[in-house]
């Protein structure tokens, strides 16, 4: 089912002053679960922002449902909702009285008491917002974000920092969301967040669009697996290469850290061991794996990730 | 395809309705907050009671309470239309307050206009406790209300347009520390207290351009004084209003 773009962004650039943070980004993103991923400074929460109508292009083009999200501010904003990475409560102001004033700005808001229950943010009681948790205060801004029964709901890094459960907690919601035909844009910098529930991934790294597809296309797109493994640092890696097919790439990844990349099977195991053995190396925790999302990131980049 | 507890259903709240939980949250806010309450409630009581059951400063011909009352209701919308908002203001935009209702259905204007309706309703408190405990001092007042009510409309405007202006140009903790500092000078300088004929001819005239000065001297002439409408003094907060209201419009930063 293709239908028709939430957001469209065309050759978005945005400057602050003599950084230039998005530098001609093109984004196409439909129903569903589109994730945004990067690294920290790539130009995500700018180009988030700037679907939210919070910053002015400029250049190029952007249109969220359809809307100019600067010139039609007042007709999008009550169709999206939207998470900042931080902040957005008064300090003064407890988790329910928030999440039950946005609420009352919305013409047929969720029913704030289940939403504090689904998230478990009935236990703030009477805190106030400056003496939240770190995760109590991430749950409220989800909360505030998707209370107002939005169409598409922008979460800019909604798991930072947050403990296993509650990032567990945030996902259930978000595929629930998705479930019920609310479309979700989420930037992250976790790999296993954007596999686990995005329709769609957009790589970002340095303020444009290097790859995007599902999370399988982009797996595909580079080598078809992964074989891993632990050996003496040091290895002769070009030696390596050579005992292997053409189309094969060996790297060590850290001190001792090997990885083969290719299309792997029974005859290139029985490759690489045998070279081991010539070498006199007993490689350790040999493992085959599906070329995952960090990989493509790593050759798209050449960078980690997670800096 | 089945209605879900999510299924969008999106659509901003009426106007009025927006505006008037905005505003209402606001109140709450200010009121629930120790510092704010200090400004807007203790320090103008205080120093009603205080000077005027204590001879400290020489408030001229006839009883201090009278000479004081009016000056104290000039501080009172001072403290909370100025200093009250700015600071409140400044670590809202700080604390991305600000940033996230801009993205709510409720309009920026309307979130000013709810910021006003909120100082409006602390004022009427504050005008309430200091007529109440100024008539227990033996207060005697006297003219026109509608000319009092013209004083403190306009002066609202005109310390709102500053508060906000330094709230939406200065970092918090400036703002925080500014808005107290200023404050102060204008609680000495300003005619609340000490009557502005105590500082040199030179001072006065200048003092007497301050929006304090012409919001207390306004206030005075006509509830000590039972003069009529304090044209003067209406015009200077009129200036200050439309200069400040401007800048503040034009320059105010959201983050």
């Amino acid at each position: 089912m293709r239908t028709e773009p939430v957001v469209q962004v065309q050759a978005l650039v945005k400057r602050y002053g003599t950084k230039t943070a998005v530098d001609g980004l093109d984004l196409v993103a439909r129903a569903g679960v589109t994730a945004v991923l990067g690294p920290n400074g790539a130009g995500k929460t700018t180009t988030v922002e700037t679907c939210e109508g919070y910053r002015k292009p400029d250049s190029g083009t952007v249109r969220v449902l359809g809307l100019d999200p600067v010139r039609q501010s007042g007709r999008l904003r009550p169709r999206i909702g939207v998470m900042l990475q931080s902040g957005g409560v008064y300090s003064g102001a407890r988790a329910d009285e928030m999440l039950r004033h946005v609420a009352k700005l919305h013409a047929h808001p969720l029913d704030v008491d289940a939403l504090i229950e689904r998230l478990g943010l009935g236990s703030c009681g009477r805190t106030g917002y400056r003496r939240l948790s770190g995760g109590q205060q991430q749950r409220l801004a989800l909360a505030m974000a998707v209370v107002g029964r939005p169409e598409l709901v922008f979460l800019d890094e909604p798991t930072a920092g947050l403990d296993p459960q509650a990032r567990r907690a945030t996902w259930d919601l978000v595929r629930d969301l998705r479930a019920d035909g609310v479309s979700v844009i989420l930037t992250t910098h976790y790999m296993d967040e954007a596999e686990q529930l995005a329709d769609d991934v957009a790589i970002i790294d340095a303020g444009r669009v290097i790859a995007q597809g599902s999370p399988e296309e982009l797996c595909r797109g580079g080598a078809e697996n992964t074989l891993r493994f632990i050996g003496r640092p040091g290895l002769d890696v070009g030696s390596l290469l050579k005992a292997l097919p053409a189309d094969c790439t060996a790297a060590e990844l850290t001190p001792g850290s090997y990885r083969v990349a290719g299309k792997v099977d029974p005859q290139l195991l029985a490759t690489v061991t045998s070279w081991c053995a010539q070498h006199g190396v007993m490689p350790e925790k040999i493992s085959v794996e599906r070329h995952t999302l960090e990989d493509v990131f790593l050759e798209l980049t050449g960078k980690e990730l997670r800096s | 395809m089945t209605v879900g507890t999510y299924t969008p259903r999106p659509g901003a709240a009426p106007l009025p309705r927006m505006i008037m939980a905005q505003a209402a949250l606001e109140t709450k806010m200010l009121l629930r907050n120790g510092e704010q309450l200090l400004l807007t409630v203790v320090i103008p009581t205080l120093l009603l009671v205080l000077f005027s059951t204590v001879d400290i400063v020489d408030t001229g011909e006839g009883e201090a309470v009278d000479f004081l009352a009016p000056g104290i209701l000039a501080l009172a919308v001072m403290s909370t239309a100025f200093t009250g908002q700015a600071i409140a203001t400044g670590f809202e935009r700080r604390y991305g307050v600000l940033k996230r209702l801009a993205s709510s259905p409720l309009p920026r204007w309307g979130l000013m206009t709810a910021k006003t309706l909120s100082v409006l309703v602390t004022e009427a408190l504050q005008v309430l406790l200091v007529t109440v405990i100024a008539f227990a001092l033996g207060w005697n007042p006297q003219g026109n209300p509608v000319a009092v009510v013209l004083l403190l409309v306009l002066g609202t405007a005109a310390f709102s347009g500053l508060g906000l202006l330094m709230a939406g140009t200065l970092k918090a903790e400036a703002t925080l520390a500014a808005a107290n500092l200023v404050f102060l000078l204008l609680l000495m300088g300003g005619g609340v207290v000490v009557p502005l004929d105590k500082f040199p001819d030179a001072a006065q005239e200048v003092l007497g351009l301050l929006p304090i000065s012409a919001l207390s001297d306004g206030l005075r002439d006509v509830l000590q004084h039972g003069a009529g409408m304090p044209w003067a003094d209406l015009g200077i907060l009129a200036v200050w209003a439309v200069v400040g209201l401007s800048a503040a419009g034009k320059f105010f930063r959201w983050e």
